[in-house]
C-alpha cells in the first residue's frame, strides 16, 4: 500500500518535472515572460489603471518586436527576482538590475541597456546638504583618484548619520562597503519604504540611481529634498543595468543582444531614456 | 553539503535572536499590561467602559497585524504633528514601533484569554469567599486569581508562541531580526532554502522551549490534577 503510494507520488513528480522543463527545452521562443517590480519608478511602475509602464516596458516592447517574440510582463518582488528566474516563473529580469560579478555567478546578463550614475538625496536645509553641496558626476572607473576623494567627502559628511538603501542592490553594496563604519545603514525592501522614512526624518540620506532619485524628488511631497554630493559611476556600481537571463538560455540572450544593438543604433534606447529619465543613460 | 556555509549562516541568524526575543518580551509585557486594563474595563460594570473595551478587542483582533504595524511605523510618521510631538524620539525608532504595534495587537487577544479565565472561576468559590468575610482584594488575591491563572495558562501559552512567530513581521520595518537576516542571506547568496530552513528551526526551538516551560508551570500549579502515588 505504502509502496504503491510512493510509486504514484514519484510518477506525479516526474510528470510535473517534465511539464516544468518543456518550455525551457523548447528552442523555439514564441512567448517570453519578463519579470519586473512594477514599483521602481521610473524604470517600471504601475499606473493608476493597474498597468505596468516605464522605461523598461517601452524598451521591452521594442526589443521583443525586433527579436520576433511576444512578451508578457509580470510583477515580481525584488526579493525573489533571481530565485524566480531560476525557478522558471519568468524568463527575463528587467528591473534596473546592475550587472555584478556575484549575480553573474548565478545568471547571465544581456549587454547593459542603461548606465545612470548613483545619486544621494537629503533634506535641502540639512547639514549634509550644506557640507556636500550639489556635486557633479564622478566616474570612479575612469578616474579612481576622483572616486576616492568623493568617497572621503561622503564619509566625512555622513559621520554619525543614517543612510537608507534598497536591500541587495549595488547601492546597498556601496553603503556597506564605504559607510558602515561611520554611519547607520538601513536596508529597505522597496525604494518607496525608504522614501517614506527619508521624508519622516528617520534617515538622513537616501542613495539610489539617478533616475529613481529624480522621480522621487519630482513628487510634490518631496519639495524640501534635493540631490546632494557626487553622482557616482563605476566602482561597486559596475557597468550598468542589463536583462537577467538563465544561463541555459544562451540563445535567448543572443537574440536580445542583437535586438539591443539595433535599438542602440537607431537611437531608440536613447529616446526612451530621455522620455522616462530626462537624461541620456545609454552606456 | 557546505558545512562551513551552514555554520556561518546559523551563527549569523543566532546573532539576531536576541533582538527577536527582545521584541517578543517587551511586546507581550506591554500587551499584558494593556490587556489587564481592558479586562478591568470590561468587568467594571460600567457600560461605556465595557463598550470601549469591546471596541478595542474588535479592532485589534479583527485587522491584520501587518496593517497595524505599518500604520504605527509609516502611518504615524507621515503626520507632521506626530513628528513634532514629544513622542517622536520613541516613534522614530523602528524597535519601539514594532513593540508598540505587536503589544497593542496581542493585548486584544490576551484580554479575551483573561476574561474567559475570570468567567471560569466557579460562582460557588466566590460565594464561599464572601461568606468567609473576605474583602474584594483578598478574594481576588487568594481565590479568583489562582483559579483564573490555571484556566488561562493553556490559551496564554498559545498566544505567547504565536507572538514569537509574529515578531518576524518586524523584518519589514528595517529591524535586523532572525527573519530579516535570513532574507538578507538569501538575497546575497541566492541560496533560497538553507537560510529559511535554519531560521524556521530557530523559531521552532524557541517555541518548543517556551511551550515546555508553560506546560511545566501548568503542572506545578495544578497538583490536584496529578495522579496520586499509590
Amino acid at each position: 500500500m505504502v509502496a504503491k503510494l510512493w510509486k504514484s507520488v514519484a510518477l506525479g513528480a516526474s510528470m510535473a518535472a517534465a511539464l516544468a522543463l518543456s518550455p525551457a527545452s523548447a528552442k523555439e521562443w514564441k512567448t517570453v515572460v519578463i519579470g519586473m517590480e512594477g514599483g521602481y519608478d521610473p524604470w517600471n511602475l504601475t499606473d493608476s489603471s493597474g498597468k505596468i509602464v516605464g522605461f523598461e516596458v517601452d524598451l521591452a516592447n521594442d526589443i521583443c518586436k525586433r527579436a520576433g517574440v511576444e512578451c508578457k510582463i509580470i510583477a515580481q518582488d525584488w526579493d525573489g527576482m533571481i530565485p524566480g528566474l531560476k525557478a522558471g516563473k519568468f524568463d527575463v529580469i528587467m528591473d534596473g538590475m546592475s550587472i555584478t560579478e556575484e549575480r553573474q555567478k548565478e545568471i547571465d546578463f544581456s549587454k547593459p541597456y542603461a548606465a545612470p550614475p548613483a545619486a544621494f538625496m537629503a533634506a535641502k536645509d540639512s547639514p549634509i546638504a550644506k557640507a556636500l553641496g550639489a556635486g557633479k558626476v564622478v566616474n570612479a572607473a575612469k578616474d579612481p583618484k576622483a572616486g576616492e576623494a568623493a568617497v572621503k567627502a561622503i564619509q566625512a559628511a555622513l559621520k554619525g548619520k543614517s543612510i537608507g538603501v534598497q536591500s541587495s542592490t549595488t547601492h546597498a553594496n556601496f553603503a556597506n562597503k564605504y559607510l558602515k563604519d561611520v554611519a547607520t545603514v538601513k536596508e529597505y525592501k522597496t525604494t518607496d519604504d525608504r522614501d517614506l522614512d527619508l521624508k519622516a526624518g528617520r534617515i538622513d540620506v537616501g542613495l539610489d540611481d539617478y533616475p529613481t532619485v529624480a522621480a522621487t524628488l519630482d513628487k510634490p511631497d518631496a519639495k524640501d529634498f534635493v540631490i546632494v554630493g557626487p553622482e557616482f559611476i563605476g566602482d561597486v556600481f559596475g557597468v550598468g543595468e542589463g536583462m537577467g537571463l538563465r544561463k541555459s538560455d544562451a540563445d535567448l540572450t543572443a537574440k536580445f543582444n542583437k535586438a539591443l544593438d539595433e535599438a542602440f543604433a537607431d537611437g531608440s534606447v536613447k529616446k526612451y531614456s530621455l522620455k522616462w529619465f530626462k537624461i541620456d543613460t545609454t552606456p | 553539503m557546505d558545512w562551513d556555509f551552514i555554520g556561518k549562516t546559523f551563527w549569523r541568524l543566532m546573532a539576531a535572536l536576541p533582538l527577536t526575543l527582545e521584541v517578543w518580551l517587551f511586546s507581550v509585557v506591554l500587551g499584558g499590561l494593556i490587556a489587564a486594563g481592558v479586562v478591568w474595563m470590561r468587568v467594571s460594570g460600567s457600560k461605556p467602559l465595557a463598550v470601549l473595551a469591546r471596541g478595542y478587542v474588535a479592532i485589534f483582533r479583527g485587522t491584520p497585524l501587518l496593517i497595524q504595524l505599518f500604520l504605527v511605523y509609516y502611518g504615524l510618521a507621515s503626520i507632521p504633528a506626530v513628528r513634532h510631538s514629544l513622542f517622536w524620539p520613541i516613534l522614530r525608532e523602528p524597535f519601539y514601533c514594532g513593540v508598540l504595534a505587536l503589544g497593542l495587537c496581542t493585548a486584544g487577544y490576551q484580554s479575551e484569554i483573561f476574561r474567559g479565565a475570570l468567567l471560569a472561576v466557579p460562582h460557588g468559590a466566590i460565594e464561599a469567599a464572601k461568606a468567609c468575610g473576605m474583602s474584594g482584594l483578598t478574594m481576588f488575591r487568594r481565590i479568583i486569581f489562582p483559579i483564573a491563572l490555571r484556566h488561562a495558562l493553556p490559551a496564554y501559552s498559545t498566544e505567547m508562541i504565536s507572538m514569537v512567530k509574529a515578531t518576524a513581521l518586524v523584518s519589514l520595518i528595517t529591524l535586523w531580526d532572525v527573519m530579516s537576516v535570513a532574507l538578507k542571506i538569501r538575497n546575497d547568496t541566492l541560496v533560497t532554502y538553507l537560510p529559511l530552513i535554519l531560521a524556521g528551526a530557530i523559531y521552532f526551538t524557541v517555541n518548543y522551549i517556551l511551550g515546555a516551560a508553560f506546560l511545566s508551570l501548568e503542572r506545578r500549579l495544578s497538583p490536584h490534577l496529578r495522579a496520586r502515588p499509590s
